[in-house]
């Protein structure tokens, strides 16, 4: 699809603070201000201490859980489940002492009513990630949070244990490292039990391992494959199938403590010696030693340095936050930028916020759906609506359910897939909810400098001037170009 | 229905047409029923994730197909025993409406196929399936697109325009030919009015926007008219079980079977990554097998008196491993099956070249083989359902494929 024509025009700077690096504006941000130093307003926030994590220590955020005692939670229910699906059909087995006429046993037996524990988990989590985002100032680390939390992706759409920790996952193995090193994030992803249990490492085996030799199993490649594809060196960069099976190797034993604790406590990363593929291995013509969890650990250190991991992170940063199509030169300054620092994310930040090409380049891409429905709870403030149910209705119709993407690719970060005209007509769908739940509309010609400030468009001017009530008008600002595009 | 009654509008026209991506639906005159009986149809379902094609139609005939495929190979006999379709072939137990069409001639299998990729990386296959390209990279439209764009501009299926289903549009139907969105979904709608002033202000400052905001809006009135309400629409989920597959069927069929609907859909089903406890007769992929089979169904009952012309094609990126791996599932593999249904195909055969299973006979020591192309069955449906000829299919449509000949009589 073609590029819009509109919008090709150097871009108001405070639009693309807040709109290309950031959550979108509030009521109160300051436009001429922000725009007057657009970089240092951006750098600013990444000043700030521990401003990605989202701390348990904070009230607000009491009820949420770390991934061990989330998942152990969803293994007691999972067992509660499982039990009370053993009692239903026992009891339907004993025989009827009463006259009830035969076939009534069955459908009166009454389901027990199971607590949705993983549910519960779930919607916490996305409730402080809104709260999170809704509070941000920019926003541009939440958006640095959103874009590794998509690279190192898991779905709940994989089961309720995945359900119960991704927000932990994010929170412990994303958060911590959006602006420290690759490296490090990457180690603490491909340890986190809900990667290996999303790509299935808990179940592999190596063939040549006690418990491979005892039980018949062997490897899944599953993890070891998109580690290589997906969160590293990437996709035709030269490694070969032979490459995936050794590596799938090497990351045998690395899994998680199952309910019975026997290999450590429950639901908690472990390193099961007995599973683990002995021997030497060799990944990208380099061998290395045999060392139990050290061998993997190593070969991921190795690769997340390699050239084509800078570039593959480099691109996918471009095309985030500038253009579909990077331009080459930004490609090539960020992963310059990587291969130098050793993958220091803060310096990738800033690096972007000083690229020329971020600042010129139309605002042409379509915001993503979390970004377009944060944006406009960010413009319209408290309103009437269930949250985080209201939110999360909202991602899903768009097409981008809070946590589960279609495949570990991850969601589209490319417009085309999401100015879908089944997308633009359920944007439309939520704008007129958002507009008619809003508590305290005022005037929508105010706020449209307010949220898009002196740049927007006389058209838009007009639309919403001439809007019918302020619903309407308001419904009509969510929906501006100005508003949609990033 | 009303779709088409829009009176054109020159300035606006204008404006479209410097965004590249001309909606031209809305301003075409609403045509007549087809005066011949000949109406045919196409629709596209792309399997995403790698359906395991020896679990599907089972090669219970082959000698190692069961040691290899272990605890998840299909088999004639027990409890949930597979729906013979030849002496050699079975189709799993979760696709009775399949069994059914195919020993009625409605529906064939090609097996052992396999687009022109030959690695293992689910987005570059799924690339090479949709964009018809002959390998992966910043592919942007696809070969079902293409093939609508190559029709003579006067033609019955190329005014339609093509259908998407679903939230996001598949690559393999995206590109300059006029597409439709259509995804059941249930969220308060706001009144015309408000669609109509962001309709009028995209047309002056988004031409993109204001495209797909109009397809959006065309094809929610067309498949809300009818018994089609949103509450019989409501998703139960995404693309990925078996009540939305049936459901989006059920919407596109609607679409496709009124005169001035679309010919030629495509829709994308997710979740065929079956790494592990596949399951074989039943289970997981049981499951999602007995959602396309639904959507068979949904086509076959929607479609009604147009069921006749139309033809039915499922394709996967790649196979899966023909011995099953170290946790009851599959890994990513190479030849698998392509399954075709509807009153247009001439069935009750399954096409194949057997390449064998032994050690020596599996691709790269570990896959099914592939004897038959992908493309070649997808040429050969577009070939004898709209008459595109051999040198634009290799040409435009599938880019650089001249080798590979259309496959003929797929079509009755």
């Amino acid at each position: 699809m073609p590029l819009s024509v509109s919008n090709t025009a150097q871009p108001d700077p405070a639009l693309v603070a807040l709109n290309r690096f950031g959550l979108g504006a509030r009521p109160g941000d300051e436009f001429g201000k922000i725009a007057g130093d657009a970089r240092g307003y951006l750098k600013a926030e990444l000043t700030q201490p521990d401003i990605a994590l989202i701390s348990t220590d904070d009230p607000a955020n009491a009820g949420l859980l770390d991934s061990t005692a989330a998942i152990q939670a969803s293994m007691a229910a999972n067992a509660e489940r499982k039990a009370a699906r053993e009692r239903l059909p026992a009891a339907s087995m004993v025989p009827a002492v009463t006259d009830a006429p035969p076939g009534t046993a069955e459908t009166a037996a009454p389901r027990p009513a199971m607590p949705p524990v993983e549910a519960d988990i779930y919607r916490a989590d996305a409730q402080a990630r809104f709260n999170k985002a809704l509070g941000a100032g920019a926003g541009f680390v939440e958006r640095l949070v959103g874009f590794w939390s998509n690279h190192f992706c898991v779905s709940v759409a994989k089961g309720q244990l995945v359900r119960a920790c991704a927000g932990a996952f994010e929170r412990e193995a994303i958060r911590p490292f959006v602006l420290g090193r690759f490296a490090d994030m990457l180690l603490a992803v491909e340890h986190h039990p809900a990667m290996l249990f999303y790509l299935d490492n808990q179940q592999s085996i190596g063939p040549d391992s006690r418990a491979g030799k005892r039980r018949g199993r062997g490897l899944n490649e599953n993890l070891a494959r998109e580690i290589l594809e997906l969160h590293t060196l990437g996709v035709g960069s030269g490694y070969a199938q032979a490459d995936v099976t050794s590596f799938a190797g090497m990351l045998t034993g690395w899994t998680m403590a199952g309910r019975k604790g026997r290999l450590g406590e429950p639901g908690s990363f472990v390193f099961n010696a007995n599973a683990h593929q002995p021997g030497e291995a060799m990944l990208l013509g380099k061998t290395y030693a045999a060392g139990g969890m050290g061998q993997a650990e190593a070969a991921l250190n190795d690769i997340a340095s390699h050239a084509a991991t800078a570039r593959h992170i480099a691109t996918k940063l471009a095309r985030h936050f500038i253009a579909d199509d990077p331009p080459p030169a930004a490609v090539d300054r960020l992963a310059e930028a990587f291969a130098k620092t050793d993958g220091d994310l803060r310096a990738l930040a800033l690096a972007l916020i000083d690229m020329p090409e971020a600042w010129s380049t139309p605002l042409s891409k379509l915001r993503s759906p979390f970004d377009y429905v944060v944006a406009v709870r960010r413009a319209i403030g408290p309103s009437a609506g269930n949250e985080p149910q209201r939110t999360l209705r909202w991602l899903r119709a768009l097409g981008e359910p809070l946590w589960q993407p279609p495949g570990p690719n991850g969601f589209s970060d490319r417009t085309e897939n999401w100015a879908s005209a089944e997308g633009l007509k359920t944007r439309l769908d939520i704008a007129w909810q958002a507009a008619r739940q809003a508590s305290d509309i005022g005037n929508p010609n105010d706020m449209l400098a307010t949220l898009v400030g002196a740049s927007a468009s006389a058209e838009t001017r007009e639309a919403i001037a001439r809007a019918e009530s302020k619903e309407q008008g308001l419904a009509l600002l969510l929906m501006a170009p100005e508003f949609q595009r990033r | 229905m009303s779709l088409l009654c829009e009176t054109p509008n020159p300035s606006r026209r204008a404006v479209l047409m410097t965004g590249g991506a001309l909606f031209a639906w809305a301003y075409l005159p609403r045509f007549a029923r087809a005066a011949d009986s000949h109406d045919p149809r196409l629709i596209v379902i792309v399997l995403r994730g790698a359906l395991d094609g020896l679990s599907t139609v089972g090669p219970v005939g082959d000698p190692d197909y069961a040691g290899l495929h272990g605890d998840i190979a299909l088999s004639l006999s027990g409890a949930n025993a597979a729906l013979p379709l030849d002496p050699f072939f079975a189709v799993n137990p979760a696709m009775p409406v399949f069994a059914r069409l195919f020993r009625a001639g409605q529906a064939a299998v090609v097996h052992a196929a396999a687009t022109g990729y030959r690695d293992r990386s689910h987005f570059d296959g799924q690339d090479v399936l949709e964009s018809g390209l002959p390998g992966p990279g910043n592919a942007t439209t696809g070969w079902l697109n293409r093939a609508l764009a190559s029709l003579p501009a006067g033609d019955r299926v190329a005014k339609a325009g093509g259908l998407a289903i679903g939230p996001s549009t598949p690559l393999v139907i995206r590109g300059a030919a006029p597409v439709l969105g259509w995804a059941p979904q249930a969220l308060p709608t706001p009144g015309d009015a408000l669609a109509e002033r962001v309709l009028d202000l995209y047309n002056h400052r988004d031409p993109v926007l204001a495209a797909a905001l109009q397809k959006g809006l065309d094809a929610d009135r067309m498949a809300m008219s009818g018994e089609l309400d949103g509450k019989t629409m409501k998703p139960k989920g995404g693309l990925d079980n078996a009540a939305g597959m049936r459901q989006s069927a059920q919407g596109a069929a609607k679409l496709m079977a009124a005169d001035d609907g679309p010919r030629i859909a495509a829709l994308a089903f997710d979740g065929w990554d079956t790494h592990v406890n596949e399951g074989g007769a039943t289970g997981r992929l049981a499951n999602l097998l007995g959602g396309l089979d639904g959507a068979f169904a949904e086509f076959e009952k929607g479609l009604g008196e147009r069921w006749q012309d139309t033809a039915i094609v499922a394709v996967t990126e790649f196979g899966r491993t023909a011995r099953i791996n170290g946790t009851v599932g599959t890994d990513h593999g190479t030849g698998t099956v392509v399954l075709l249904a509807g009153g247009a195909i001439k069935g009750g055969r399954v096409v194949a070249d057997w390449p064998g299973l032994k050690p020596a006979q599996l691709y790269e020591g570990r896959d099914l083989a592939p004897t038959s192309d992908v493309r070649a069955v997808l040429k050969g449906l577009l070939a004898d359902q709209f008459g595109l000829s051999a040198a634009v299919l290799g040409d435009k449509v599938f880019p650089e494929s001249a080798a590979v000949k259309p496959m003929r009589d797929l079509v009755v």
